[in-house]
């Protein structure tokens, strides 16, 4: 499990920077003006110096390694803060990281609350931080005071809406791998689920079926369920249950922090269970009419991180996310767009700003310098520029500055000199050649065209 | 402003922008296939360009409209709606844009607020999906703390002392000519100038009657009778540069007359680093030379110093031009020339550290405003291919 999901992404990243950083940390040449032709003019990938990674403790490893890759591979220097509440896992990357990598480049900090402010005091050329959204605004002011820049991977509630084409069976077996992995602690699980009030129990019904599967008839046996990573965090996810129908589950367990895969049905919008991100094994249902109502609830509610959508229609999945916002979507799957690295993750609004992963991290890590190198001769062209300025100067210098025309005008003339050519071989009595140099016109036109425009 | 400076930069620059947006906004809109894993494969991985919202453009008073406009289009092309707020320093231009905006883009999603530095924190207490902020590092830094109650992403295009390194080995007439225009243009009043001279004692004394003769060359004899040379913005900024004249010695210039906030093209030479033209931003007609012996010795002291928004290294050596690129840091670079690097839009604008954060021009401004949403698009069907994701788990999967 642990393997699976921490790991595995961990070994996936680093393979993709080791292959790809040659062609990501290349210097990326940019298309010139008539006025700079024979310049230089090109992006270059720098780092950006210290950058502070903050982790967070749902997924200790993963969170702190795969920005820490991305960090190095910008060649940057990296303070890592692992968080506390999953101390072995913040012990275990303070006993290991310097064993490989240099600690006076890459050094570990351990603590907690009054560390990490002390922390953020000092000033990094970059922070990455995974968490809630409440400590996502206070790490962005500590930032603004050095003009910091940040990426903030926080949370929020990920929608999940069910239409009523769709097959049941499969979209909820997918709904309760994403909700209830890592007991729901997980920023881009399902959080609630929107329904047609009509497949609302056959819904409950599916969910149920496949956590017997999953975890079978006792799911506190079974090796592969979690639990709360804290007594804190077990008594703010039980005080979520109070008046609410439970459908299924609902027992808990203090002493070993155990919540069972629980499903509420009927849900009011104005609930406890609605207000804040749940983080835990508990599965809200609200009923919605209509995909309109759908798509005007979720937009009621600050952006999340994630948003789902189950639907055999592909114009539903289509509309629902053309008028939503989010961080990002899978569409009849949960948690899936996080694997593909070549997909950008990140949040808006509440959930977060930035993001990273694969050649994502290597930009968010990396300054673009803009870079335009100059012959020191040359001089006549610049005259146009100078003081005293005439109307002269002003015409020349809004021809060689206005791009646009630059392509078009060459095709035009090139255009115009294969008509010329085809119209001096037509002239030529014998066929044979006639229709081979035309066919040779018409090859190279269409192969010369796309390149000019 | 003089005329041809405000045509190129203000007119000229904003038309070639909007082309570009024009030309490309469908290409640049277009859902962004990526390429897929083992597990993706049958799916369907794209990156939308969702627009954020509602996005506050803030503009500084150099280049009014130009550091208005230039954001605005990105804005709008990126389909967010724009609350715009010109700078209060330029009274003539604020009212311009107030008036003739709403004549042209829907009041209802685009509005200009006009307001004074009390005004703006007001505005900033509200909740904007993006800001977009032109002017000093001190502001910058409490628009970001603004927008840090709210979680709101900004772009911050700051400023800085923009070195220029100018090398034993080069050709004097071409470097003076060139850092001549980007110094004086618009009085000095521009973010991306070169703020001093680095170089020899050898080369400062073959700088300075270059310079004298490419000062001459521009704006004659007495270039307070020139209409090619600015003023100053207003009489606290007119003080502020007055005062940094005391630094140095006068080689060039000097002269200033506070009723037409006119400072004349001004060079000082044998500049300390300790005087206190060199403790903040010049932002005014006037250029330091301050010797350093070597390459290295300028490196180090450009290192020394906040990142600033743009380095200048001159020199007919392409080596050392390339030594000083990739032994410093800033926003951008342009070797042998001033300002050009602004005027190419396929190249990223912006700063890093004090300097700024984030970047725009061209696609880039359209990427500013957009964010940029992972989609994953799945099969419904298959279903046996994720078995191997669900628990109960065991070893040999």
């Amino acid at each position: 499990n642990a393997y699976s999901h921490e790991i595995l992404g961990v070994l996936g990243e680093l393979a993709l920077a080791i292959d790809n950083l040659p062609s990501w940390a290349a210097p990326q040449h940019v298309k010139k003006n008539l006025m700079m032709m024979r310049d230089e003019a090109y992006i270059s990938f720098e780092p950006l110096g210290v950058v502070l990674v903050i982790g967070a403790w749902n997924y200790p490893f993963v969170l702190v390694m795969q920005p820490l890759i991305g960090a190095i591979a910008a060649g940057n220097a990296v303070v890592v803060k692992p968080s506390e509440i999953s101390g072995n896992t913040a012990q275990l990357v303070a006993d290991l990281l310097p064993q490989y990598l240099d600690p006076e480049l890459y050094p570990v900090v351990t603590g907690g609350v009054p560390e990490t402010t002390a922390l953020l005091t000092q000033r990094f050329d970059h922070i990455l931080y995974t968490g809630s959204t409440a400590v996502g605004k206070i790490v962005m002011a500590a930032a603004a005071k050095h003009l910091t820049p940040v990426t903030l991977e926080l949370g929020g509630k990920s929608p999940c809406y069910i239409d009523k084409d769709c097959d049941l069976a499969v979209a909820c077996r997918r709904i309760t791998w994403g909700k209830y992995m890592n007991c729901g602690q997980t920023c881009i699980a399902p959080d609630y689920i929107l329904c047609d009030p009509s497949i609302q129990s056959k819904v409950v019904e599916n969910i149920k079926a496949t956590l017997q599967e999953f975890y079978g008839e006792d799911v506190k046996s079974s090796q592969d369920y979690e639990r709360i990573v804290n007594k804190h965090h077990f008594k703010r996810v039980l005080g979520l249950l109070e008046g609410q129908k439970i459908a299924h589950g609902g027992e808990t367990d203090e002493d070993s922090c155990f919540i069972a895969p629980t499903i509420l049905t009927d849900v009011s919008p104005d609930s406890k269970v609605m207000e804040e991100e749940i983080f835990g094994p508990v599965l809200p249902i609200l009923t919605v009419k209509s995909v309109d109502e759908a798509v005007e609830f979720i937009n009621s509610r600050e952006k999340p991180l994630a948003l789902y959508v189950f639907s055999n229609n592909k114009e539903v999945i289509k509309r629902v996310i053309s008028e939503t916002s989010s961080g990002g979507v899978t569409g009849n799957d949960v948690i899936m767009h996080f694997f593909l690295s070549t997909l950008p993750f990140g949040g808006v609004g509440n959930s977060g700003m930035g993001a990273y992963h694969g050649k994502h991290s290597f930009e968010t890590f990396s300054h673009r310098r803009a870079c335009l190198i100059r012959d020191l001769k040359m001089e006549g062209s610049n005259k146009l520029r100078y003081p005293p300025a005439s109307q002269k100067k002003v015409d020349w210098v809004k021809f060689f500055v206005m791009k646009r025309f630059n392509k078009g005008q060459v095709g035009l003339v090139i255009l115009a000199l294969l008509g010329l050519v085809a119209a001096v071989l037509m002239k030529n009595p014998q066929s044979v050649l006639k229709r081979k140099a035309l066919w040779m016109v018409l090859a190279v036109q269409r192969l010369g065209w796309p390149r000019l425009w | 402003q003089p005329l041809f400076e405000a045509e190129y930069s203000e007119i000229l620059l904003c038309k070639n922008e909007l082309h570009d947006a024009l030309n490309n906004l469908s290409h640049w809109v277009k859902d962004e296939h990526v390429d897929k894993n083992l597990v993706t494969r049958l799916d369907s991985a794209f990156i939308r360009k969702d627009p954020y919202g509602v996005v506050l453009i803030i503009a500084p008073w150099n280049y009014p409209i130009h550091l208005l406009l230039v954001p605005l289009i990105g804005a709008i092309a990126a389909g967010n709606c724009v609350v715009i707020k010109p700078s209060e320093m330029t009274k003539k231009t604020e009212r311009l844009v107030a008036e003739a905006l709403p004549s042209y883009l829907d009041k209802d999603s685009f509005a200009v607020v006009t307001a004074d530095v009390q005004e703006t924190t007001q505005l900033l207490e509200n909740k904007f999906d993006y800001i977009f902020f032109t002017g000093s590092s001190s502001v910058g830094r409490s628009v970001m703390a603004a927008a840090a109650k709210h979680l709101t992403p900004v772009t911050l295009e700051l400023g800085g002392k923009n070195p220029c390194y100018v090398s034993d080995n080069c050709d004097v007439q071409n470097v003076a000519r060139r850092v001549t225009w980007g110094r004086f243009f618009n009085a000095g009043q521009t973010c991306i100038a070169p703020d001093y001279v680095l170089c020899s004692l050898e080369m400062q004394e073959k700088l300075l009657p270059a310079l004298r003769e490419a000062i001459t060359e521009f704006y004659g004899p007495n270039p307070q009778e020139s209409p090619d040379f600015g003023r100053i913005v207003g009489d606290k900024q007119f003080q502020r540069v007055q005062v940094l004249l005391r630094s140095g010695r006068v080689a060039i210039g000097g002269q200033t007359d506070a009723e037409t906030r006119y400072i004349a093209p001004t060079v000082l030479a044998d500049v300390q680093p300790s005087d206190p033209i060199m403790q903040e931003e010049v932002f005014g007609p006037i250029l330091p030379i301050v010797i350093v012996a070597t390459a290295d010795k300028a490196i180090d002291f450009i290192n020394s110093q906040e990142r600033p928004l743009v380095v200048y290294a001159f020199s007919s050596n392409d080596k050392e031009v390339n030594k000083v690129l990739e032994r410093t840091s800033s926003g951008g670079f342009c070797g042998n020339d001033t300002l050009m690097h602004f005027t190419l839009n396929s190249l990223p604008f912006g700063g890093i550290g004090s300097s700024g954060l984030g970047m725009y021009h061209g696609k880039f401004t359209f990427d500013t405003f957009t964010h940029h949403r992972g989609c994953l698009h799945r099969n419904m069907g298959l279903e046996t291919l994720n078995a191997l994701r669900y628990p109960p788990y065991s070893q040999p999967k």
